[in-house]
């Protein structure tokens, strides 16, 4: 039928219409760039994008046997362990802590999610300068000397790692509102005939409650809050670069993937087919870790 | 737990108030925490040089220098209004831009049929996996061959496709009540028309929710508009405040009270419209 397959077409003009341009700048400024890595990656292109040297998988052996590039998934990783259960433990209890107030639950909800208008700058700024600045006038070396204790240079000491704590507590700071507000959330959709049912069957309000309801109840917002927090360690930049980099570049230790990725492209040598064989070592690393978790936790599943 | 229900009711009430108090000391303490940074902002950016470097340090600044803004927007090497300005303009249009292509993709997605509607919507959700932070390098080959560095296109433009936004925006209508499209439909409108006349106008929320998260992502956002913006003209507020913190020494009360005008225009959009912020954030955790 002609008319049938004229309003067919037209459906089709429409979707393209309303899909198409964004289809279009994605496909060019995701997909080309990374097809475009791939092929810098297998040559040498020192400041240049149009190289003429292949050099085959020498950018990735380089790579892989470059200490200070196994020393930055290293670095991650360490970061990971501390973020991950420290954020999802403080997020969890603000969470718990806020929902029972009988009131001024929007007021607290406020105060603990402001930290997400500030930027990783400024937090940063406000940790290396004032916080954690290494002399006597930074607020937590005052504390210190209350107590009679010595000073501590947080950022330049890597024996103990002080900069660890520096490092975690910014971003603690900067994202335990948000996870929060997606805690609160998942605890507004939990039944409250569970609780009912739970406090007729003599289950202890507290502990026995927690353990045995809400955090089951809780384990899609888990799982998406861990995904998220690892995914977000993983593209850690802003707090590390301007917590530890100064006038002379960046101290040999606490360099994660992405500090490490701009020094080698963009800082003196501009090695693009270095860095980009480091981007596509990551995307991939980050491709596969996202989905396992994924598959691991049963999500992507069709959800319509 | 036998015994516990052995006790008085009043006992028990006292217990009940008393972990109540307990817990209620430890919010308000955790709160104050929370604000400290933010108080060390304002009290530095007032403080003059000699009070913030002062061995004895004090909570309150011995006298409040408002003068230090106008020293601020005055000095020839802290180019601060510039800034704002670029920040500014980032910011507006990227989120204009965001809003508009991701929702008229994701409504396209959710209601127009058509026959590679779900590889196209595969081939979008694909780039989830690889996060825009790992891919600066490969983006900063492609727009640097375009000419684009250190120009307000090279900003803006490739930020503006946000799968995270279209996939929200698709999950929205087609959750979105057809009765209403139906009945402009039965009024001779196109899909072009009802989207902008019918949907647009009644789904008003969704668009505040996506656009303030990211007004506030594009304003605070820094490895992007430092890899792009490299000419001192080109600086947003964040390269600019980077810099005199890892480079060029410049003096703490105006770099602190840089980095807090820096945050005003958050501090009123969070003000606002903190619901929709809210309702963003949940649809970005939840969905992702």
């Amino acid at each position: 039928m002609p008319g049938r397959s004229r309003e067919r077409r037209n459906r089709t003009l429409w979707f393209w219409i309303f899909v198409g341009p964004f289809v279009l700048g994605l496909t060019l400024f995701t997909y080309v760039p990374l097809a475009w890595s791939a092929y810098l990656s297998f040559f040498d292109a020192h400041n240049t994008v149009s190289p003429t040297r292949f050099v085959g998988l020498d950018n990735y052996t380089a790579m892989l046997r470059d200490d200070a590039f196994t020393g930055s998934l290293v670095t991650f990783l360490v970061f990971t362990a501390f973020i991950v259960p420290a954020t999802y433990v403080l997020s969890l209890s603000l969470a718990l802590m806020v929902n029972r107030l009988p009131r001024a639950q929007a007021f607290f909800r406020s105060v603990f999610f402001l930290p997400v208008a500030c930027s990783y700058v400024v937090a940063a700024l406000i940790w290396k300068m004032s916080i954690f600045n290494g002399v006597r006038f930074g607020l937590a070396n005052t504390v210190l000397g209350w107590f009679g204790a010595d000073q501590i240079a947080w950022l330049s000491t890597t024996d103990p790692p002080w900069y660890w704590l520096v490092i975690v507590t910014v971003r603690l700071w900067l994202q335990a509102g948000f996870y929060m507000v997606l805690f609160l959330a998942g605890l507004q959709r939990i039944s409250p005939r569970l609780y009912e049912a739970a406090a007729v069957d003599g289950a202890r309000p507290g502990w026995e409650v927690f353990r045995h309801i809400t955090l089951p109840q809780l384990r899609a917002t888990s799982v998406a809050v861990v995904l998220l927090l690892v995914v977000n360690a993983f593209q850690a930049f802003d707090e590390f670069y301007n917590l530890l980099a100064d006038s002379r570049g960046y101290p040999p230790y606490a360099r994660p993937p992405l500090v490490y990725l701009y020094y080698t492209a963009l800082g003196q040598g501009q090695d693009l087919g270095l860095g980009s064989a480091g981007a596509v070592i990551l995307a991939l690393i980050i491709a596969v870790v996202t989905v396992v978790q994924a598959r691991w936790f049963g999500l992507g599943r069709k959800e319509d | 737990m036998r015994s516990r229900q052995q006790h008085p009711r009043d006992v028990r009430d006292a217990l009940v108030g008393v972990g109540r108090a307990v817990r209620l000391i430890l919010l308000i303490a955790l709160a104050l925490l929370f604000l400290i940074p933010f108080y060390l902002l304002v009290r530095n950016g007032l403080s003059s040089e000699a009070d913030i470097t002062s061995p004895g340090w004090t909570f309150f600044p011995a006298e409040l220098h408002w003068s230090n803004i106008g020293e601020l927007f005055d000095d020839p090497n802290v180019p601060m209004a510039h800034a704002l300005l670029n920040s500014s303009l980032i910011a507006v249009l990227t989120t204009l831009g965001t809003v508009l292509l991701a929702s008229l993709a994701g409504y396209g997605l959710a209601r127009i049929p058509y026959r590679y509607a779900d590889a196209v919507f595969y081939w979008i959700l694909g780039t989830l996996m690889v996060p825009a932070a790992v891919t600066f390098v490969p983006s900063f080959v492609l727009v640097s061959s375009l000419g684009w560095v250190s120009t307000l296109r090279g900003l803006v433009v490739p930020t503006l496709f946000s799968a995270v936004a279209a996939f929200i925006f698709r999950q929205y209508f087609l959750g979105f009540p057809k009765e209403l499209e139906d009945a402009a439909r039965v009024d001779g409108l196109g899909y072009w028309r009802t989207y902008w006349l019918v949907v647009v106008p009644n789904a008003r929320p969704v668009f505040a929710a996506v656009g303030t998260i990211v007004f506030i992502g594009a304003w605070n956002a820094f490895l992007w508009p430092l890899v792009i913006g490299q000419d001192r003209e080109a600086w947003t507020v964040q390269v600019a405040l980077s810099t005199f913190t890892t480079a060029q020494s410049v003096n703490l009360h105006e770099l602190f009270v840089a980095a807090a005008v820096s945050i005003v225009p958050l501090l009123v959009v969070f003000l606002f419209l903190q619901r929709y912020i809210v309702a963003g954030v949940e649809r970005t955790g939840i969905d992702d």
